[in-house]
């Protein structure tokens, strides 16, 4: 079969149709969304498997991909990042009880934030957690991760974190497909012991997880990701993390300069770490995200004559990305000529498209609060989020999903007044759900804009796990009809949508208003409208 | 052989698209491949940048090292000019005369023009109207795509082929397309014989 041109989230997904996935869950999230979208293309395929969701947020994806597990089947969850913190607890937690079928969590960090508010680092997740972390160099070894990662997790009945970064994710590069596995069936456990998380149970597996580490450890010192090249100047030795790798191989025109210790599995392999150290003065560390292992080498490496160098010691900048560019930098390597910048160009910050519906609810909101200096408006995360920066400047903060309703209820306790949530249709099904249930519960004196574009539209045009019943789920949560309106975000309706919100702004307790209009993309989209090359 | 090529546009004016033609035609040639490209906040109306290197033997990286860009290729002359640094000496500047003004700011397009001609080999094109010309209105990146084809050398059936299969569920727009590509193909072969300190 001739090798295929794959981007690090495609090879990941078809690697773990091709090692006999059952179900994968998401939510969709920059960069991780293509994972999920490359295994909906290819859904039923094999008997009707596998199984392809997006859900509500990445916990409820993780819950359901471990349900999947427990009943004995490969599975996996896929999220960004940040939605690790979200399915943190299912996370950790199914680390304590641990696994049935092989269950990966699928996780694409952000470093230099092309699409996210923060760089965290995943592989702390993983150390936190217990449980190994596999991180491919190159699409090919995306592709060949699921099938080691679901018989690693079977064996030692843990989860195997994999952490993919932005680069990484969407970069392709040509791959050699292998042969597919059909969808294995290990039944449903019957181990109420480990999968009942009573506290006499968890002791129990709590101790056979800290006891598996010294296995993981074992793992990992003959893991084919993790390989020392000995060739080269020894003065110093190289430890290349992930994409780091490609980089390293890049700056160095694809020679072994210096001794290098390869890394795409954790726990990280001391032993290796030790013989490279024996041999070198100096030690460079080349991670893409956090100085994660840098931070951890000198207490593997109690040796005080030896140098580290990184991310911590300025050999590497401390945030953003890497590239060749900076690890030939790192390796006193000489730049080649380059042109200076142009000072032609002109920021061309990202913003909403012509038209777009969200552009006449901000006007609206900013219309109706003119009289209100003292108003404030919590945002959320979407395409709306875009109305914080200029002409609307309509928002005041975005922190992460779902806190637009929760902040607003808690700056409205401290007299904040008039407090505005504003969010999305997917970000109030993510988690703005339960924050409006407090606000009901305590009669919060929030006014909750809720924009229905009926899509996840910043990450392509995913279906919105509320779609159409938005109305229905505020009446449910005890919105009271009164104070449930819906607006049509529209320049047609500007005067009508502006005295709405004035009336409703001078309503205590809390009120909801939907303002529906769909998407334009997702218009767009639609089977019979035009498309564009 | 080595060929790297940075492509730079605006978000909504088709850059994926050609990026991963350009990708796709290098593998049927039996190539090695690179490509990237960022999504996300990117897609509105912002800056959106790809990468695409093929060559005769691996290579390691999708991103281009400062100063090693053979191909600049850009479908908005202001965004050709933001990654001057990454060009080669000897590079290629290609890019649209056509401006997309959605800030307030856009400097005068003479100035921006000036600028691009400054680098010694350049080519510029009117794509919109080369599209027009062909009755492929929407298909101004993939004029520059066959402007790009002519610059590198790069296999005009392969790319062809690598832009039907791309299109081959849109027959419609797969013609449209080819038309684009050879108008774009044409063009730049004229400007290049027309200029011969640009060639």
């Amino acid at each position: 079969m001739p090798r295929q041109l794959m981007s690090g989230d495609e090879a990941l997904a078809q690697g773990a149709i091709d090692a006999g996935l059952s179900g994968a869950y998401a939510y969709p999230g920059t960069p991780s969304t293509e994972i999920t979208e490359y295994i909906l293309h290819s859904a039923g395929t094999r008997d009707g498997l596998p199984i392809a969701r997006w859900t509500a947020n990445e916990k409820t994806a993780l819950e359901a991909a471990l349900g999947m597990s427990y009943a004995g089947r490969r599975a996996m969850a896929s999220m960004k990042h940040v939605g690790l913190n979200v399915a943190a607890d299912p996370f950790l937690n199914m680390a304590i009880s641990g696994v049935q079928g092989g269950l990966l969590v699928n996780v694409a960090d952000d470093p230099s934030m092309h699409s996210s508010q923060n760089e965290q680092d995943s592989r702390h997740y993983a150390d936190f957690a217990l449980v190994p972390c596999a991180e491919p160099s190159d699409a090919q070894e995306a592709y060949e991760i699921p099938r080691q990662a679901f018989a690693l997790s079977e064996r030692l009945r843990l989860p195997v974190l994999v952490r993919l970064t932005t680069r990484l994710a969407h970069g392709r590069s040509l791959v050699q497909l292998g042969t597919p596995l059909p969808p294995t069936d290990l039944g449903p456990s019957s181990d109420r012991e480990r999968f009942v998380l009573l506290p006499s149970n968890a002791r129990k597996s709590y101790a056979r997880l800290v006891a598996l580490q010294a296995e993981l450890e074992a793992e990992s010192e003959q893991h084919p990701l993790n390989r020392l090249d000995d060739r080269g100047d020894p003065s110093l030795g190289i430890i290349a993390c992930g994409v780091a790798h490609s980089y390293l191989l890049e700056a160095a025109d694809g020679e072994t300069l210096h001794p290098t210790l390869k890394i795409g599995f954790y726990p990280p392999p001391r032993l290796a770490i030790a013989r490279l150290a024996a041999r070198c003065r100096t030690l460079l560390l080349l991670e893409e995200g956090y100085p994660f292992l840098e931070s951890r080498v000198g207490g593997l490496l109690p040796r005080k004559d030896l140098e580290i160098r990184g991310r911590l010691t300025g050999h590497l900048p401390r945030t953003g990305e890497l590239s060749a560019d900076l690890v030939a930098a790192a390796l006193g390597r000489r730049e080649t000529a380059s042109r200076p910048p142009s000072s032609v160009p002109r920021p061309r910050p990202p913003a909403l498209c012509p038209g777009c519906p969200h552009a006449d609810t901000c006007r609206a909101l900013s219309a109706a609060l003119s009289d209100y200096p003292a108003a404030r408006v919590f945002s959320d995360i979407g395409c709306y989020t875009l109305g914080a920066l200029p002409p609307f400047s309509a928002l005041d903060t975005c922190i992460v999903m779902g806190a637009s309703i929760t902040m607003a209820r808690g700056a409205s306790d401290a007299g904040v007044h008039p407090a505005v949530a504003v969010l999305g249709d997917s970000t109030f099904a993510h988690s703005g759900m339960t924050g409006l249930l407090d606000c009901i519960n305590d009669r919060a004196n929030v006014t909750i804009l809720l924009l229905d574009n009926e899509t996840v539209a910043m990450t392509g045009g995913q279906p919105s796990a509320a779609m159409g019943r938005l109305s229905a789920i505020c009446r449910g949560l005890g919105v009271l009809a009164e104070n449930l309106h819906t607006i049509v975000p529209h320049p047609s309706q500007h005067e009508r949508n502006v005295e709405l919100l004035r009336c409703i702004l001078r309503t205590p307790g809390p009120s909801v208003v939907i303002a529906e209009r769909e998407c334009l993309q997702t218009a767009k989209r639609r089977p019979g409208a035009g498309e564009a090359a | 052989m080595k060929r790297d090529v940075v492509l730079a546009a605006v978000g909504g004016q088709g850059l994926l698209t050609i990026s991963a033609v350009m990708a796709e035609a290098a593998r049927l040639l039996g190539l090695h491949v690179r490509q990237s490209e960022v999504h996300g906040m990117a897609q509105r109306g912002g800056v959106v940048q790809g990468t695409v290197r093929f060559a005769d033997r691996p290579i390691f990286s999708d991103l281009v090292r400062s100063g090693q860009a053979d191909l600049i290729l850009a479908l908005e002359p202001m965004e050709a000019l933001r990654y001057l640094p990454l060009l080669a000496p000897d590079g290629f500047l290609l890019t649209s005369s056509v401006p997309l003004r959605n800030l307030p700011d856009y400097p005068p397009i003479a100035e921006v023009l000036a600028a691009v001609r400054e680098i010694p080999r350049h080519v510029v094109l009117d794509a919109d109207a080369a599209a027009r010309a062909v009755n492929a209105p929407r298909s101004a990146n993939v004029v520059m795509l066959g402007a790009g084809a002519a610059v590198l050398g790069l296999a005009e059936d392969a790319l062809a082929e690598a832009l039907e299969r791309a299109f081959q569920r849109k027959p419609g727009a797969a013609d449209a397309n080819l038309r684009a590509f050879r108008a774009g193909l044409t063009a730049a072969r004229e400007a290049l014989a027309r200029e011969p300190e640009a060639s």
